[in-house]
């Protein structure tokens, strides 16, 4: 039988810090198996265990798209024992995943709806994941209006920046940046928390799906917004966080209620949630 | 299926001449309590006991069972991978384990063995053991196995059962597995007195069965009203999360996985450890949040999760055998049938 615990080899191919305070690097891995890459297909919103030899494994977003080829890659905040590992970690090194694990968000549904993304800070991974999808000329077509709004507490702390700069430029989605506060008086986008720039830019509910993706201030925040422009509860949707160990709902531990995040989510929607216990 | 009978005089040598066929485990006596361990030379079996204080779950499922290994050596060429580490699953059989232990690990199984995922380590070891379980002529005044979904001599998840009429056992085979041990354990077929003494025995049990546990209602509850039920900082008041429920109940399965480094720049292993919802650090994020952080929120995950959320998942009742471990050892006396109690008649 296959063996769920056993990671794919790795090698860290490349690495980009994202953020001014440099806590926060875009990892970019290579499977040493070629055939690896295959077994790994994944959706966007699912996420992966990085497995390090001698120091553990961290369940991380999938940041890369599947559209993009040859490689996978994670935006890791440095934030424990493993993670400040991996920051350590070299180009070349080599280390294991283990996925692709949990559910992703409900591509199927978004078919011929407006999309609406709403980030903040570092939980923009897997919607970076989701929008370089929907942009592939052959997914575009499937989606309608591509709204996101993305911001976090100031300029250097933007994950993506070029990439944000290239989406701000397009016209097959509306992209707004924001920051929550600046002083560069050179500043071109928005400034104000993502809750607020969220009113303000999204103007309607029709037809569409919200993802959201944040901290819980962010979140709890936001819920109220979109609910009062007349988003359901099942079109609200919400990708959460849980301490896990195993991956693939075994260990127990990331439970809430009967469900666990690592395998009956972690992506849920606003009306499942509102159906479990709030255990989070 | 066939019906043997062992008298107990030659029963060690039975036991004896079966490890050429098996790893036999049995109940030992070690100071006050019982415990499962493994026939060795110097072992000394002793039936003589209604229950062992630990569960038998850590001859399928050990404490701390070594995963992987790997190299932490730059110069080798399969350095930081995952090596599956090397592991016996010869044939195992385990005698004198209590039906309600057996038919814990049909609960715990649906954890392990599923469709999306199967553990490699506990359902191999799993599949390679023969379950010779022993009826209860005497249960604890804690037992509450009837009520739980199992019985004194229920035959859930065995595949011989043993009943001990006296100066012998009576061993019935269930399955393909317990015809093949009872065939390997030799034993001339019962007689029809012997088969009649085996039979009054599981009837006169049932007057001897303590209070039960009342979890009938539980199906139907909303888990979130359960969730916010004003009664749990009452029912966590006295626990001093010490853990010793999850540690010897057979139907509790949380686990760990750690890293072991034996030595820097050399190797290590990938462990699996038992872990326990008890423990504050079980749910504690990087980021310092904790969703469990009370203890209260704690002690109702723990009956939360074995009495409605199991039920949720599964539909295939709770998740407790009524073993009666947590409520004989609980150094509080937290009753998880009292729990069940307020649970089942709690309108939300």
């Amino acid at each position: 039988m296959d063996n769920p615990y056993l990671p794919y080899p790795v090698r860290i191919d490349k690495i980009v810090i994202e953020t001014e305070d440099r806590n926060l690097k875009t990892f970019r891995f290579v499977f040493l198996n070629p055939e690896d890459e295959q077994k790994f297909a994944y959706t966007p919103g699912q996420f992966a265990e990085l497995s390090i030899a001698g120091q553990g494994e961290i369940p991380i977003g999938i940041a890369s798209s599947p559209t993009e080829k040859g490689f996978v890659a994670f935006t890791v905040n440095k934030a424990g024992k493993v993670t400040t590992h991996l920051h350590n970690m070299k180009e070349g090194d080599v280390m294991g995943i283990r996925g692709p694990l949990g559910n992703w968000y409900p591509w199927e549904r978004m078919e011929g709806k407006n999309v609406v993304i709403v980030g903040a800070g570092f939980a923009f991974t897997t919607l970076r994941s989701s929008i370089v999808y929907m942009l592939e000329p052959e997914n575009r077509p499937k989606f309608k209006d591509i709204t996101v709004v993305y911001g976090s507490r100031n300029p250097g702390m933007l994950l993506y920046k070029d990439e944000l700069v290239e989406w701000e430029k397009r016209d097959d989605m509306e992209m707004h940046i924001t920051v929550d506060g600046t002083d560069d008086p050179d500043w071109k986008y928005n400034v104000g928390f993502v809750p607020a720039i969220t009113e303000e830019k999204i103007k309607s509910a029709d037809n569409a799906i919200a993802i959201v993706c944040g901290p819980p201030i962010v979140i709890r925040l936001t819920q109220p917004i979109l609910l009062n422009l007349g988003f359901d509860p099942e079109n609200i949707i919400l990708s959460l966080e849980n301490r896990m160990k195993c991956g693939i709902g075994m260990c127990g531990r990331c439970n809430i209620g009967e469900k666990f995040v690592c395998k009956d989510g972690p992506v849920f929607s606003l009306a499942q949630l509102q159906q479990m216990p709030q255990d989070y | 299926m066939s019906t043997k009978i062992f008298p107990k005089d030659k029963w060690v040598e039975v036991l004896e001449g079966l490890k050429d066929s098996y790893k036999v485990v049995v109940p030992v006596k070690e100071g006050d309590y019982f415990n499962f361990r493994p026939l060795e030379n110097g072992t000394r079996p002793n039936f003589d006991f209604q229950n062992t204080r630990l569960s038998a779950k850590s001859a399928i499922y050990p404490q701390s069972e070594r995963m992987f290994e790997y190299s932490l050596d730059s110069g080798d060429s399969d350095a930081f991978q995952m090596k599956e580490a090397e592991k016996d699953y010869s044939p195992q059989a385990i005698v004198g384990i209590r039906p309600c232990d057996a038919y814990a690990f049909q609960l715990v199984r649906r954890n392990f063995d599923n469709p999306d995922y199967q553990d490699p380590w506990w359902v191999k070891k799993f599949e390679t053991t023969t379950f010779v379980g022993l009826g209860c002529n005497d249960p604890c005044a804690t037992c509450f196995c009837s009520s739980a979904g199992c019985g004194p001599f229920d035959r859930k998840g065995l595949d011989v059962l043993l009943h001990d009429i006296g100066d012998a056992y009576v061993a019935k085979g269930l399955t393909e597995k317990g015809e093949e041990f009872l065939q390997k354990a030799g034993g001339k077929d019962a007689g029809k007195e012997d088969i009649k003494k085996a039979e009054a025995l599981t009837r006169d049990v049932v007057k001897k069965m303590g209070p039960g546990i009342s979890a009938d209602k539980l199906k139907d509850k909303k888990a979130t009203d359960l969730y916010e039920a004003p009664f749990w900082e009452e029912v966590a008041f006295a626990c001093i999360n010490c853990g010793t429920c999850t540690y010897l109940c057979p139907t509790c399965w949380c686990f760990d996985i750690q890293d072991e480094v034996q030595r820097l720049d050399q190797k290590g292993d990938r462990l699996r450890n038992w872990d326990s919802c008890m423990f504050p650090l079980f749910t504690l994020h990087a980021s310092g949040h904790n969703p469990r952080s009370k203890k209260h929120e704690r002690v109702r995950q723990r009956f939360m999760h074995k009495l409605k959320y199991y039920i949720d998942k599964y539909d295939q009742g709770i998740q407790c055998v009524g073993c009666g471990r947590c409520v004989q050892f609980c150094p509080v006396n937290i009753d998880i049938r009292q729990v069940a109690e307020k649970m089942n008649s709690y309108e939300g």
